[in-house]
């Protein structure tokens, strides 16, 4: 007995410095040598494994960063593909440090599951895609048309809501399975495709003539996409929402994959702090003061990120749209390193 | 004396042989007009799409846009690694490819008639064969680890159907006798075994044990060895039913005979009422593995991916979205399924024809 409690408290006594350092996850991050981020199984542009079986994507690049922040190796992560029904699970039970799966931060998912949205990595919204033939340029002109979508999702009651606000009429033929509404969209049988906008990019791909349809700049719905934590370590969550910042930053001041080093030298005060050149804030994250300069060789800033997986240059072709940066015209706006 | 003769043989003509075979009553014309149809319909065009249509050569999507009624077959060549091996580490694969060969030769050599020596292969394959092949697919003992995370494709789906199939028939067998048994403790436990596992679905168990077990209890387990244990759990109680049929077939004089023969109630049923039936239940034993081999799919829902994942992970690449990709896919991975599926329907009824030789005489 005397002996069992003996090693209960050696236990305990080698357990209390991993309290005493901040963050418990980030001491098991460290500990496992890499991170484990829950992703889509399957989403073009945003986590889908390439031909050569690397994942890819703007999700799976966000975990890379985290990565390149912890180990300085964007190389350093496990991903764990999840269905749409297990992600939340699969994020409480700890088996995944992250989840980076193009998940819409709504109040109920923030407030009732005990998990943390540390912020914005994508803005998507519902949008329309129709035959450039049709001339039209924007939802507006839409009256009458015949629009496509699924079944018994938000999808169509956000199109209901439109066009009435709009004074639009409108008939909805509505499938069950995405293949057969694009299907029915590619053999004409309406005028216009509706759901998620980056979902209608990547659908557009799977089109007979993709370059015959274009996706009207309209938005009519608010799904911002973000990165989640488990609530209850704080400084994971920091450490988290602040590398999503970071990418964000490093855009705004120039800082890029390829001049992180040269940038180190700049004369500009905000990117001297942001690179850790001065002050040391990634030390109050549990990082070094360089995290910023790891995170960007690693992985790029957000705009190459956005470039590389989903930008107009990618197969996908999407614009920056609300992705854009604050000051271009767009909804990411990042608080700064100060 | 005469000569005793062969009967005649009469060789029916092509007219002959249609009027007797396809067209011997208006039903039967009916029947045959209709499946000529049918294929004119659904095999005609598929060939069309698969075959003639179908972009072969190159290395990116251009190639299949270009051939837009048509199969895209270079997403699977680009990708067959994939299929196979999933994310195993490339260093790695030749471990991967030592096991399926040893896999692929000790089923040969077991399966294959007229080759010495099926017992001790049969006894090696059962014992000295997993350790090997658990030690070069995990790692250790001087190999690199490889985590289960890495593995997908083909081996994920063989390594739960073999384990499955090889654990289910023993376990199977004694929960089909622990049924029959006149020990109330061990008919009653065996009972219980099996309605559990047979009034749950798969892939609630399979959710269970990769993801609630972590969340309640706190201890996490590998996620390919709770799935594995799930699926020989599963299957072992399907199993169990099966052979109970075969059991329930055997005459009772069978039973008697044995006893008054003095053996015990193992030697009876190891030499005597076993041999009968599991010859009786093979039809539906290799249902079973059939069945099992497909269920392996369900694995999806714990984050692997096994063949019919790898596609479907594949067709969500944006570099290789086309209108034809997830049919190719999904055809591509249905053909693979049907040859495994379709060997071991074959292989049953070969089996089924060597254990009935004594019916023949």
């Amino acid at each position: 007995m005397r002996l069992l409690f003996a090693a209960l408290t050696a236990v305990l006594v080698a357990a209390a410095p991993a309290w005493a350092a901040g963050s418990p996850t980030l001491e098991r991050v460290k500990k496992n040598g890499y991170l484990r981020c829950g992703v889509n199984e399957g989403l073009p542009g945003f986590a889908s494994p390439d031909a050569k079986g690397n994942w890819t994507g703007m999700d799976v690049d966000f975990c890379r960063a985290v990565a390149a922040a912890i180990f300085n190796d964007p190389k350093k992560v496990r991903f764990t593909p999840t269905s749409a029904k297990v992600r939340f699970t699969v994020l409480q039970s700890g088996e995944v440090d992250l989840l980076s799966r193009n998940t819409t931060w709504t109040m109920s998912r923030d407030t009732q599951l005990g998990l943390e949205f540390v912020g914005v990595s994508y803005y998507d919204g519902q949008g329309f895609m129709v035959p450039k033939k049709l001339n039209v340029t924007s939802a507006k002109q839409l009256n009458g048309a015949n629009v496509c979508t699924n079944t018994g999702t938000t999808t169509e009651l956000n199109l209901a809501d439109y066009f009435r606000a709009n004074g639009l009429k409108y008939k909805v033929i509505a499938f069950e399975k995405n293949a057969e509404v694009l299907a029915a969209y590619d053999a004409g049988r309406c005028d216009a495709y509706t759901t998620d906008a980056s979902g209608l990019y990547a659908e557009r791909l799977k089109l007979r003539n993709a370059s015959d349809h274009i996706i009207l700049p309209e938005i009519i719905s608010k799904e911002p996409l973000g990165p989640l934590v488990n609530q209850g370590d704080q400084q994971w969550g920091d450490l988290v929402r602040w590398t999503l910042f970071a990418l964000m930053n490093a855009e705004e001041l120039g800082v890029t994959q390829r001049n992180a080093d040269q940038m180190l030298k700049s004369a500009n005060p905000e990117v001297r702090r942001l690179l850790g050149v001065e002050g040391a804030f990634g030390e109050s994250i549990g990082l070094t003061k360089d995290w910023v300069v790891r995170i960007v060789k690693g992985a790029g800033n957000y705009g190459e990120i956005f470039e590389r997986n989903v930008g107009v240059n990618s197969p996908l072709k999407i614009k920056r749209g609300q992705n854009a940066l604050w000051n271009k015209g767009g909804l990411h706006y990042a608080p700064p390193v100060r | 004396m005469t000569q005793r003769r062969p009967p005649r043989v009469v060789m029916p003509g092509p007219v002959e042989w249609l009027r007797d075979n396809l067209f011997s009553s208006p039903l039967n014309a009916l029947l045959t007009v209709l499946a000529l149809f049918l294929v004119y319909w659904i095999v005609v065009p598929f060939f069309q799409w698969a075959i003639v249509d179908a972009a072969w050569s190159g290395t990116t999507r251009e190639a299949c846009l270009a051939r837009e009624n048509g199969a895209c077959w270079p997403f699977i060549i680009q990708r067959i690694d994939q299929f196979i091996y999933g994310f195993y580490d490339l260093a790695q694969r030749w471990r991967v490819d030592l096991t399926l060969a040893g896999l692929a030769a000790g089923l040969m050599w077991l399966t294959l008639p007229g080759l010495p020596a099926k017992r001790g292969v049969g006894a090696v394959m059962l014992t000295a064969f997993p350790v090997v092949a658990f030690v070069l697919l995990v790692g250790g003992v001087g190999l690199e680890r490889v985590p289960t995370e890495r593995w997908g494709g083909l081996i994920i789906t063989l390594v739960v159907a073999v384990v499955g199939i090889v654990a289910s028939l023993p376990l199977g067998i004694l929960l089909a006798l622990g049924r029959r048994s006149e020990l109330p403790v061990v008919k009653g436990l065996s009972v219980a075994f099996i309605e559990f596992w047979r009034g749950v679905p798969l892939i609630t168990v399979l959710f269970m044990a990769a993801n609630m077990l972590p969340l309640f209890m706190g201890v996490s387990v590998n996620k390919l060895l709770a799935a594995l244990i799930a699926v020989a759990l599963f299957s072992s109680a399907y199993m169990a039913e099966v052979i109970r049929g075969g059991l329930q077939a055997i005459p009772k004089g069978q039973y008697e005979a044995a006893a008054a023969m003095g053996l015990g109630y193992w030697q009876s049923m190891i030499f005597i009422i076993l041999p009968q039936a599991l010859r009786l239940s093979l039809p539906n034993i290799v249902g079973n593995f059939i069945g099992l081999l497909k269920d392996t799919s369900l694995v999806s829902i714990i984050g692997f991916f096994d063949l019919l994942g790898i596609a479907q992970a594949g067709t969500a690449d944006a570099a290789w979205a086309t209108p034809n990709t997830a049919l190719t896919g999904y055809a591509f991975v249905g053909a693979v399924y049907w040859a495994m599926c379709f060997s071991m329907s074959r292989y049953s009824k070969h089996l089924e024809g060597v254990l009935a030789s004594g019916e023949k005489r």
